[in-house]
């Protein structure tokens, strides 16, 4: 008998012994209550009673203090659960991927640009809260369908800034309006997010579109372009990195951001921001809320969706998630109500021609910039 | 030999065993890789009940999609050829010198793993940027810009990967080679290299794989100029929702990984040997004159390394008012001037708890699978079995985040499979990612052994189990808490996968990190990178504790 053929019972033990470690390993996973244990409270909530729980789909940008939250748990009786990724587009994208067995109870967070994409998918199902406040019947999807669907819970704009000390040091005439970006005086100063990888990015390639029309828009981007204008592809680099106000060692005094921008940069000891929005540029971004179709818990969702109307949340979305309120009625918060000026007629477009038109623009608008 | 008198358990007694071990990590892979990569595939070939192939063609004329394929192999070629030459010096220095900070700088070179891309993107172009102490290199925006964080990323794969096999290397083979005359060149290339090659080939392909599927960096700093197949099947998913041509560049990229693992088994294939370990004694010895070229190298790669993080740790030190500490301050409060949720240490204390899931999961599977490829393969179908097992736990690498991300959300949507909003969904994916680094730290080091060392043992009468314990241990344990080093630092910076995964109500630290970066404020930004440069040092810590733990039980054995 040769060495390897003589212990039978070894054999054996190689078995007992390999099992054993593939016991382990399937095991593996169920010694990691270590972990995501601390999820532990809505588990139970869920396996409780569903009908209890709400959950929301939303973006990254998804912030709400704790006393608004638990506002809702104490005025409804349910809790929310948060389900937050990707921006507006990763979002509502997911949802349509979704739309047969859907993610969540409620999404918030898609916005006019999107929106259309949804409700034609029939993400949605419809639902008008009782009480909308009158100024938010004017932010309302013009498309009937879209309007039934989609419910708006705020608004912010999009606005060329510009930073006035660099101006005033350099002793050159801030730029007004989009015409101004393409002129020589303000060659390499403006910086932008692009419109394939940031959501102010695509607002501002609207507000281009609705400024200079369906064919105009190609030559403007061209112009823009050949006068030096910077792309990136968030708007963290551009505001942080490149903006000459953003706190970097940037080089261009003219950037891509909010109307609501100009507040956060007033310096300490001073009562004066040192950018301004230039109101011309402005192009409307207005954030829904809707309730899915197929929803778990469709009651919770319409709780939910009345309570982001409140007067509660309304007054914490300028703190939390740096929008206006669809509500006018609600207090801004100080710095806010003197410094963020809303422009009174921003840019915009028809969300149907958007939803038809913005994958073709969005390839036309690659090839203009990376020529 | 053996069973020949037996043939039925002399075939399914090692078999049975096999596979009850196979069974785990192959599971695993199925339903958190394969099946959800199978699910976005049929979203975008499957049109309307039946095969729909026609996007193949149109996607693969079109302009853009050659100059992205050609951008991604170039720039990975490059990056990997890069990491491995500035990587290997390092890991000499680091791993077989003995000098005071040795161990601090072993977990410094992993810092740069586990920091949010765009963080690092945004401390590149704070570097780089026309104002930046960097700007007059005009690299902003460029590939190289790109190149150079690939490579800043990545250099803990190598240095890690080679360092672990190195550091139980026998010196006296070299100390021989040296003795009969060979001069130190010739030493490296005779004797040293050679041993060395299976940890070099295999920390390359991860590399590689890493750098063609980089997504974060090359979106920040490509400035859209520059596209890489990841960040267009990102952009075709999230923004146009082209499923169909996603799906083809998927295809390619599987195609493309397929192509690689075949090459590099191919290269790996006979020459991963046996090789003499040095056991207990320790190999490292004080740096001499020989090493200057060494150190010289690895004195400039810390510097490649250190820049971006100075660059990191000087802006969370801004304030309004000038310097001070004010945005770590900031760290332990909500509200006030920035967007934080919850104080930063919830977060870290959350991050922490996934990622010891996500590495216990990943070295468990890893370990299993890494034994299983390492075992001496009997006759050609058993080798190709194991190949086989082998390149398919490389996949995850390869194939698209956002691929993956959205493919829980359609497949895992039923019970039992009811898994998409789990919050374990999350270290199960940071352990997809880890599994494959797990695997190819732990496979040249096992395959290393001399077999003839346990067929010595099992003589002397030990059991199987004891043969494990006495002789694969002892040469696996150093690498293994590597790898188990490597596989804590992917959970805890979070690469792709799980940034398009639902994220329960407990944010991690880089989740806390994107969200203050994308708020406007100079408090918010600021607190975003004191934040990040705390995620930095928690990992250093926990690095270094790792390297600690591994002295005081190499004894037991």
């Amino acid at each position: 008998m040769t060495i390897t053929s003589l212990p039978g019972r070894s054999r054996k033990t190689r078995l007992a012994s390999v099992s054993l470690l593939s016991l382990a390993v399937s095991l593996g996973p169920t010694a990691c209550a270590l972990g995501g244990g601390s999820d532990g409270g809505d588990a139970e909530n869920a396996s409780g009673s569903s009908k209890k729980q709400v959950v929301l789909a939303t973006h990254e940008s998804w912030a709400m203090s704790k006393e608004v939250l638990a506002k809702f748990r104490k005025e409804t009786g349910y809790t929310l659960k948060v389900q937050s990724s990707g921006d507006a587009g990763a979002l509502t994208n997911k949802l349509v991927l979704t739309k047969g067995s859907p993610i969540a109870d409620a999404a918030y967070g898609v916005d006019n640009t999107f929106a259309s994409r949804a409700v034609d998918q029939g993400v949605f199902q419809d639902y008008e809260p009782p009480q909308e406040p009158a100024s938010a019947q004017g932010l309302e999807m013009p498309d009937k369908a879209d309007a039934a669907a989609l419910t708006p819970v705020d608004f912010g704009d999009v606005c060329v800034n510009v930073d006035d000390v660099w101006f005033e040091k350099h002793h050159v005439t801030p730029p007004k309006g989009l015409d101004d970006l393409t002129k020589p005086a303000y060659k390499n100063l403006f910086v932008t997010p692009g419109a394939t990888t940031s959501s102010p990015g695509l607002a501002f390639l609207l507000a281009t579109i609705a400024k200079y029309g369906e064919d105009g828009w190609q030559k403007y981007w061209g112009d823009l372009m050949a006068n030096g204008t910077k792309i990136t592809s968030g708007w963290e680099d551009a505001y942080t990195v490149d903006f000459t106000a953003g706190g970097g060692n940037g080089d261009r005094p003219i950037v891509l951001s909010y109307d609501s921008s100009p507040p956060f940069t007033i310096p300490k000891g001073s009562d004066k921001p040192t950018t301004s929005a230039l109101l011309d540029t402005c192009f409307r971004q207005v954030e829904y809320v809707g309730v899915l179709k197929g929803a778990a818990n469709p009651e919770g969702a319409k709780a939910l969706a009345d309570f982001m109307l409140s007067k509660d949340f309304q007054e914490a979305l300028p703190e939390n998630m740096y929008v206006f309120p669809a509500d006018d009625s609600v207090k801004l918060p100080d710095l806010w109500a003197k410094w963020a000026e809303v422009p009174s007629e921003p840019l915009s477009l028809d969300p149907a021609t958007i939803a038809q038109h913005r994958d073709a623009w969005l390839t036309t608008w690659g090839e203009i910039t990376t020529r | 030999m053996g069973g020949d008198h037996d043939p039925v358990r002399g075939a399914w007694g090692p078999r049975l065993g096999t596979i009850a071990l196979a069974v785990a990590p192959v599971a695993f892979l199925g339903v958190f890789f394969l099946l959800p990569l199978a699910g976005m595939l049929a979203e975008g070939f499957w049109v309307d009940g039946s095969l729909d192939l026609s996007g193949v063609t149109e996607t693969l004329a079109r302009p853009r999609v050659h100059r992205v394929v050609w951008f991604t192999v170039w720039a990975s070629l490059t990056a990997t050829a890069v990491t491995v030459l500035a990587g290997v010096p390092v890991a000499y220095v680091l791993y077989r010198l003995d000098f005071p900070g040795r161990r601090l700088l072993r977990a410094l070179v992993v810092m740069p793993f586990v920091l949010p891309t765009v963080v690092v993107g945004v401390a590149f172009r704070t570097l780089l940027a026309p104002g930046g102490p960097l700007g007059f290199l005009r690299l902003d925006g460029t590939a190289y810009a790109i190149l150079a964080a690939m490579i800043f990323f990545n250099l803990a794969v190598v240095v890690r990967t080679v360092g672990g096999l190195w550091e139980g290397l026998d010196r006296r083979r070299e100390d021989a080679a040296a003795a009969l005359g060979a001069s130190p060149w010739q030493v490296l290339r005779t004797v040293t290299l050679p041993s060395l090659k299976p940890a070099i080939v295999s920390s390359a392909t991860v590399v590689f794989l890493f750098c063609s599927t980089a997504f974060g960096v090359v979106l920040t700093l490509g400035g859209l100029r520059y596209g890489t197949v990841e960040t267009e099947i990102y952009i075709l998913t999230t923004q146009f929702l082209d499923l169909r041509a996603a799906a083809v560049l998927s295809v390619v990229q599987l195609v493309a990984i397929v192509v690689l693992l075949a090459l590099t088994a191919r290269a790996r294939g006979r020459r991963e040997h046996a090789l003499e370990r040095s056991g207990e004694r320790s190999t490292r010895r004080r740096p001499g004159r020989r090493d200057l070229p060494a150190l010289c190298v690895a004195g400039a790669v810390v510097l490649l390394l250190a820049a971006p993080l100075s660059a990191l740790v000087v802006r969370s030190l801004r304030t309004a008012g000038g310097w001070g500490l004010d945005n770590y301050a900031n760290l332990g409060t909500t509200g006030g001037g920035t967007a934080l949720l919850v104080p930063v240490w919830t977060a870290l204390d959350q991050s922490l708890r996934t990622a010891v899931d996500a590495t216990l999961l990943a070295l468990s599977l890893g370990l299993a699978v890494a034994f299983l490829v390492s075992r001496p393969a009997r006759g050609r179908g058993q080798r190709r079995g194991r190949a086989l097992l082998d390149g398919l736990f490389m996949l995850p690498l390869g194939v698209s985040a956002v691929t993956i991300g959205f493919g829980y959300l359609i497949t895992l949507d039923e019970p039992p499979l009811d898994l998409r909003s789990s919050p374990y969904l999350v270290p199960v994916a940071q352990a997809m990612v880890a599994l494959p680094l797990v695997v190819r730290t732990l496979v040249p080091v096992l395959r290393s052994i001399d077999p003839r060392q346990r067929q010595a043992a099992a003589t002397l009468g030990a059991s199987p189990l004891r043969t494990l314990l006495v002789v694969d241990l002892p040469a696996a344990w150093r690498p293994t808490l590597a790898a188990a080093g490597l596989a804590f630092a992917v959970s805890l910076g979070e690469f792709g996968a799980t940034s398009f995964l639902v994220r329960p109500d407990n944010p991690t630290l880089p989740v806390v990190i994107y969200q203050l970066i994308s708020r406007p404020g100079p408090e918010n930004f600021g607190t975003a990178l004191a934040a990040s440069v705390v995620l930095g040092v928690a990992t250093v810590l926990v690095m270094s504790g790792v390297e600690r733990l591994r002295i005081g039980s190499m004894g037991s054995f």
